[in-house]
């Protein structure tokens, strides 16, 4: 057993970790998150570059093979700078799903281009109804000629607005939440009768709501078999689970230093404000929330490495519970314990706040993951 | 001891209810109900039928333009104003500045700005706070030095809510630097058009615009606006922040917070059900109507002590450490009702109609911003770790 990061894995983290300081000032942040893509493309580039894009493919597919804990280091040091670029959308969900259920030709024509900074995906899989339930699904895509026939809507698709290529999870057969049926489809953006509505979320990113109307895709689009997407969607979410889990660690990390900074500084009464018992337990009280989520953080991360089973599944819904409630008490004191600078859009905290308040709901929140867990 | 209501007072019920129903405008129940910030226009228009009625501020003696209601009638009153998604007047003018007006001011501040506030002439803000004086507040540094008739003021306040619709600001300034901070303060009413006055707006969380900084440089303010003694401010100044305590605490409020959470709880759809059969989504929704029933009822209590002639001491500070968290778990909440629909928020100001992009319930509209708005209610009208020293000091002796 060991916690230590080997050395390759120390200079992974020390070029994310630069790239975060000197692209992702706070003001840098601001400026980004409200132009009209929301991200940077010359930022996407360099990670391509710098080779970050390709990290968790296989070499197979042309990627450098690394694991659920090289995808730990990235996240946590781009939750550091609360970084905009699509990379859980494109990489860890789109490109994932490829990965790890398409056939050859869809690795070959998808991976390297990814892997290139040529091409941005996302993944459509929540529905207005479906809550968090993955198998929720109404979309439907029928049999027609020698393609499909897609009709539905995604709800809030992160990144959806600037994806080359969505992925869509819709029901080739059975009922609404039947497991079996589901199936995965690669659409092209500018693909007829797709209407993509996108929007800002609260985290200075971007989402959309994707309409599909009789939207044709050969039978090519469709990734693996027929009907049994179901357990591959799981899988590949819950990697990207563990991802904003580390993200989270890092942006927890990230608050608690600049709100430990504050109480040094901040003077009321005569003395350093940190000098008030209660607000000193407060903060020894999010240094613990964050510790504990670093710990959960680490651990899913390397069982993730171990391969995937139930155990696998109830570690990631352990972690998400963990990092959730310990997201919103560490992001909700950093506003508290700034007082009215806290309250504004203009220094850094209120956006680390915003962030680890939507981590907590992606992918599942707090008691959907309490439930999961207690189920598996 | 007894809950129930006179005849008399279920009368009153009606005809406050009959009053709302016919008199409050869809736009500013909507706004209201929404959380959405207030428009100026509508605002001034939803006080002015309050006020044609005589009702914009029954906590006024009757001879300033009050309602002379026992504490139940207001309370009955305060319940149907929230049961009916209906706006409570901007406390600045109302219930804030007012009680010290007619408690302290002299004959012809009285005769000049109560009726002002009712008519709604006058758009108050607050200036107290400055930026190295937040919970420390009695260190504050602007400095009114005396000129002939005039003071000459200098320095700046911070976390000025709705400043930029302000047009006259009460303000505590430092008369007197050579004693201890409480003893050398005073409270100035100030007009925001004197030449000398800067606002810069600050940008919230929400990206709303509500917070401002307020610059005074070599500001004239006639001796006249001051309000009682000199060097004494600082009794005005915890006269009103016990009044804003106690309103702080939007029970009304909240409880239609709680309604419209089981709306939407009835509406969500959930495994094929509806969020409303989620266990413990309800059993958080219930903890906090439970929490509620308690605040109410403190507060009824408290009602009860004042009416029978005793002083509160901290009382208010209780009302306002509850209000404010349970208010922030309802906000929170709603945001958690909505799914990740709850994470689809950027304000009208920053690109107008980008949200209205999604296929989102209309009810998703509003709630995160509020969420974010009310991240303050612990911070604001003195932080409740502050609250909790004051009934540690005044209440327990400790």
């Amino acid at each position: 057993m060991d916690f230590e990061l080997s050395e390759e894995q120390v200079l992974l983290k020390d070029s994310i970790d630069r790239f975060v300081k000197d692209n992702y000032g706070p003001e840098d942040r601001i400026k980004l998150s409200q132009t009209e893509l929301g991200f940077s493309r010359d930022h996407w580039k360099t990670m391509a570059e710098l080779g970050w894009l390709g990290m968790a493919f296989s070499e197979e597919a042309g990627g450098f093979g690394g694991g659920a804990v090289e995808t730990m280091i990235m996240m946590e040091s781009m939750g550091r700078g609360l970084v905009l670029e699509p990379f859980v959308s494109t990489v860890l969900l789109g490109g994932a799903l490829v990965a790890e259920a398409g056939n050859a030709d869809q690795i070959e024509a998808i991976i390297p281009e990814i892997i290139e900074g040529n091409l941005m995906m996302s993944f459509g899989y929540a529905e207005a109804q479906s809550r968090f339930n993955l198998n929720d699904v109404e979309t439907t895509a029928s049999k027609s000629g020698d393609g499909y026939i897609l009709n539905g809507t995604k709800a809030v698709v992160y990144h959806g607005g600037t994806a080359d290529k969505i992925v869509i999870s819709a029901r080739t057969s059975g009922a609404s939440r039947d497991a079996d049926g589901i199936s995965l489809f690669i659409v092209d953006s500018n693909a007829a009768g797709l209407d993509i509505r996108s929007y800002a979320t609260v985290d200075g990113q971007r989402a959309a709501d994707v309409r599909l109307e009789n939207v044709t895709v050969p039978a090519s689009a469709l990734i693996g078999a027929e009907g049994v997407a179901s357990p591959v969607i799981e899988k590949v979410i819950d990697g990207a689970i563990g991802a904003i889990c580390a993200e989270a660690v890092g942006a927890m990390a990230a608050a608690n230093e600049i709100t430990n900074e504050y109480l040094k500084t901040r003077k009321q009464f005569g003395t350093a404000i940190g000098k008030f018992q209660v607000l000193q337990h407060r903060m020894v009280d999010m240094y613990m929330e964050a510790e504990q989520s670093k710990s959960m953080s680490d651990m899913v991360a390397m069982k993730l490495d171990l391969g995937y089973a139930d155990d696998t599944r109830k570690a990631v819904s352990a972690a998400k519970a963990q990092i959730g409630k310990s997201a919103k008490f560490v992001g909700q004191q950093s506003v508290q314990l700034h007082g009215g600078m806290g309250m504004t859009d203009e220094y850094s905290i209120g956006h680390f706040f915003k962030r680890l308040t939507t981590i907590e709901m992606l992918f599942g929140n707090t008691d959907f993951h309490l439930n999961r867990f207690s189920n598996l | 001891m007894d809950l129930s209501f006179t005849d008399e007072e279920v009368a009153f019920q009606s005809e406050v209810r009959e009053f709302l129903e016919a008199n409050l405008s869809a736009d500013v129940k909507d706004r209201y109900s929404r959380g959405i910030h207030f428009s100026k226009e509508a605002q001034e228009r939803w006080q002015r039928v309050l006020n044609d009625k005589g009702w914009l501020a029954p906590n006024w003696p009757v001879e300033y333009g009050g309602t002379g209601w026992t504490a139940t009638q207001k309370y009955i009153f305060a319940q149907e104003m929230g049961r009916a998604s209906a706006p409570p007047p901007m406390p600045f003018g109302v219930s804030m500045v007012a009680p010290v007006i007619y408690t302290f001011g002299n004959q012809e501040q009285k005769d000049y700005y109560l009726p002002r506030i009712l008519k709604s002439e006058d758009w108050w803000c607050q200036g107290y706070s400055e930026p190295g004086s937040g919970s420390d507040l009695a260190s504050l540094k602007t400095k009114a030095v005396r000129d002939g008739d005039d003071y000459i003021v200098n320095g700046q306040k911070i976390w000025t809510s709705h400043a930029q619709h302000a047009n006259l600001i009460f303000c505590l300034v430092r008369t007197d630097g050579d004693v201890k901070a409480q003893e050398g303060i005073s409270f100035l009413l100030i007009d925001m058009n004197t030449p000398g006055i800067t606002l810069k707006p600050i940008i919230g969380l929400d990206k709303e615009h509500t917070l401002n900084e307020v610059f005074f440089d070599d500001v004239r303010v006639p001796i006249s606006n001051r309000i009682g003694e000199e060097n004494k401010g600082w009794t005005y100044a915890k006269f009103l922040l016990g009044n804003e305590r106690t309103s702080i605490a939007r029970i009304a409020q909240s409880k239609l917070r709680c309604e419209h959470l089981r709306e939407v709880a009835a509406a969500e759809r959930v495994n094929g059900g509806l969020l409303q059969d989620d266990i413990d989504f309800m059993r958080k929704l219930n903890q906090i109507e439970v929490d509620l029933m308690a605040l109410e009822y403190t507060e009824l209590r408290m009602l009860s002590k004042i009416e029978h002639g005793e002083t509160l001491t901290a009382e208010p500070s209780l009302l306002k450490i509850k209000g404010s968290e349970i208010q922030q778990r309802l906000t929170e909440l709603l945001v958690e009702s909505l799914g990740m629909y709850g994470a689809a928020y950027e304000a009208l100001e920053v690109r107008e109609g980008r949200n209205d992009q999604n296929f989102a319930p209309d009810y998703a509209h509003g709630p995160m911003a509020e969420h974010l708005y009310l991240r303050a209610a612990t911070i604001y009208g003195g932080s409740n770790e502050i609250q909790r020293n004051i009934i540690s000091k005044m209440v327990l002796g400790l």
